[in-house]
């Protein structure tokens, strides 16, 4: 039973320039099939993956859309014309503001953003729909000091800042929204202040809390643009599922030492965060900028690429890296791109999605809080540590950090073996004594206690809190890193 | 290559989008491709029918479009492309534009503002996902 399909121009290239072939079948999807099956190039332009007919291609027999009627199970006869028609459609941006909001730009507005006005890319119309434009940047740490300070001279008409920390001194060498007077002052504050000094048009929204579960869709709902500044992983993943529930794009950034990463993650539209990562590493696999370090000028350029993408979104302007992810490499210089693809088994953007709401990112990525318990057979606070020096008590202080690291701050009195050779040398070490296993922070020893502990001693105590403690409670001299 | 259409027709492609400021417009582009170059020799308008709203959308209605394809085939034309417009936006394509394009179409481009229009451009893309390269509109 031939029928007869017409080839819209647009897919007439895979069909070997004809605009009309015969075919055979007794149903639509047979007869496409059977097109599908002589001209292999044109599968994928008609099918899915999963042999659907694509949303994009519209099959009508005679002058009824087989949508309307059994779709590709609708029968066809002898002399039938099927006509495949394209999808058609386009518009200005990706971005719709969920309501018209007229924004009106003063004289002085004018004169501030001219440099913007006078490129057709922008404009009159691109500056009043950044000033229309609502983007909450989450963290006004390392990647959010850039972008915030970039998305308010721009003029974005609403930035929300979320941040509950406190502005400390080794913060300064990065986070260039904080100045030195700003030390001990909340972030959000501080961050605040220098934004609207930038620019008293923006209306800073200031957040001073922590995003959890039981606030994230009310603090994101308001907004157009979400962008993540953060630099942990159960924030991140928090601020991808609430995006993906609100159905809004995500700028993302992260940064490592001398290396950093950006996209956009939209799952109306591409990959969402947990595309690309499904599970968190395990704790302590990947360290934080306190831990490993980060060069201080990164954040910079990853910062103002997520403010760029944010502009790019709210212009509908460019093409944003929606699904591409990009890689920099400061110390090469260098820029590489992987294209990403939306997981279909995602398990909050795929296509039976599992999770329907905000889950506790705390557990999902295995972050327990620190079991600080002075009473612990294994561990000894600084002010027993203390008493037992003054008292003349014979002590072995185990020192595990690096030796960089004792030159800045030390206790007294303390041996240094670095963690990465403690598998190699403690055997210098008698199974019989008792050891004080002591770090920055009380973490690393206490992951050197528990090796030890496998290796057969029996008497070890981690000294909790560490150097920072011995700083704060013993000897404030003693300088905190 | 470039797509080459009357002055007249550059026109009324314009009278289109003012008229239906401040909500995008949309029709279809119908000619021939021979060895000098893409004519545009005739073309329809046609309703926008974008679920989301026609000021920053549209949509071609697939009915009206198959009718104006038989029509086509029927004169010994094809469809080129089409043509659509951006009220209060530069004749840019974006990357909704560039998500939604078919690789063998001209897409044309007119900005329009309250009461006139503003540049016309015209884009192809090589490759589904590409992006858009600018092609030449020629006026005879």
């Amino acid at each position: 039973m031939p029928v007869k399909l017409l080839i819209p121009t647009a897919l007439q290239r895979y069909v070997g320039g004809e605009d009309q072939i015969e075919v055979e079948g007794a149903t639509v999807g047979q007869a496409l099939a059977a097109l599908a099956d002589r001209h292999p190039d044109v599968r994928k332009h008609l099918f899915t993956e999963s042999g659907q007919l694509r949303s994009f291609v519209n099959v009508y027999v005679g002058s009824e859309d087989s949508r309307h009627l059994q779709g590709t199970e609708t029968p066809v006869k002898d002399g039938d014309e099927l006509t495949i028609v394209p999808s058609i459609a386009g518009g200005v941006g990706l971005l719709d503001p969920p309501r018209e909001r007229d924004a009106v730009l003063s004289r002085e507005e004018l004169l501030r953003y001219s440099r913007h006005l006078i490129m057709p890319e922008v404009g009159l119309e691109g500056q009043k729909r950044l000033k229309a434009a609502r983007v909450l940047c989450v963290g006004t740490g390392g990647l959010g000091s850039p972008l915030a300070l970039y998305l308010a001279a721009a003029g974005v008409g609403t930035l929300g800042i979320v941040d509950f920390d406190v502005v400390d001194y080794t913060n300064l060498q990065r986070q260039i929204i904080h100045g030195t007077s700003d030390v001990g002052r909340p972030k959000i504050q501080s961050a605040k202040e220098t934004l609207q000094e930038i620019n008293p048009f923006v209306e800073v929204v200031a957040c001073e809390t922590a995003l959890t579960s039981e606030n994230a869709l009310e603090i994101l709902r308001d907004y157009d643009v979400v962008v993540d500044g953060t630099d942990n992983f159960p924030t991140r993943y928090l601020v991808n599922d609430a995006c993906v529930l609100l159905g809004k794009p995500n700028v993302y950034g992260s940064i490592f030492r001398f290396e950093g990463q950006a996209s956009v993650f939209w799952a109306e539209k591409g990959p969402c965060y947990r595309c690309l990562y499904p599970e968190p590493p395990p704790p302590g696999m990947v360290p934080s900028c306190a831990e490993g370090g980060v060069l201080g000028i990164l954040p910079g350029v990853i910062g103002v690429i997520q403010a760029t993408e944010a502009v790019k979104l709210i212009l509908g302007i460019g093409e944003p890296l929606i699904g591409r992810l990009m890689l920099f490499n400061a110390l090469k210089m260098q820029f590489r791109e992987l294209r990403l693809r939306k997981d279909p088994e995602c398990p909050i953007c795929g296509e039976n999605p599992t999770i329907k709401e905000l889950i506790d990112y705390q557990e999902f990525c295995g972050v327990h809080p620190a079991p600080a318990k002075p009473d612990d057979e294994w561990s000894i606070s600084v002010r027993e540590l203390k008493r037992r020096m003054d008292a003349g008590e014979r002590i072995s202080l185990i020192d595990v950090r690096e030796p960089y690291e004792a030159e800045i701050a030390s206790i007294p009195g303390a041996r240094l073996i670095p963690m990465d050779e403690i598998p190699e040398r403690y055997v210098e070490l008698d199974p019989q004594e008792e050891h004080i296993l002591q770090c920055r922070s009380g973490q690393r020893s206490r992951r050197v206690l528990e090796f030890l502990r496998e290796k057969g001693f029996g008497r070890l105590k981690n000294l909790e809190g560490g150097v920072l403690a011995w700083s704060d409670e013993i000897d404030p001299t003693v300088p905190k890193y | 290559m470039a797509i080459r259409l009357s002055r007249y027709r550059a026109r009324m492609i314009r009278a289109h989008a003012r008229e239906t400021y401040p909500d995008e417009c949309c029709g279809a582009l119908l000619g021939e491709v021979n060895a000098e170059g893409k004519w545009v020799r005739s073309h329809r308008r046609l309703d926008n029918v974008h679920e989301d709203g026609h000021r920053r959308r549209f949509r071609v209605d697939p009915y009206a479009l198959m009718l104006v394809e038989k029509e086509a085939r029927a004169q010994g034309m094809k469809v080129l492309g089409f043509y659509h417009s951006h009220p209060d936006h530069p004749a840019v394509p974006s990357e909704y534009d560039r998500t939604h394009a078919w690789p063998g179409y001209s897409y044309i481009i007119v900005s329009s503002r309250p009461g006139r229009t503003g540049r016309m451009t015209s884009w192809i893309i090589e490759d589904e996902g590409a992006p858009f390269t600018q092609e030449e509109i020629e006026r005879e």
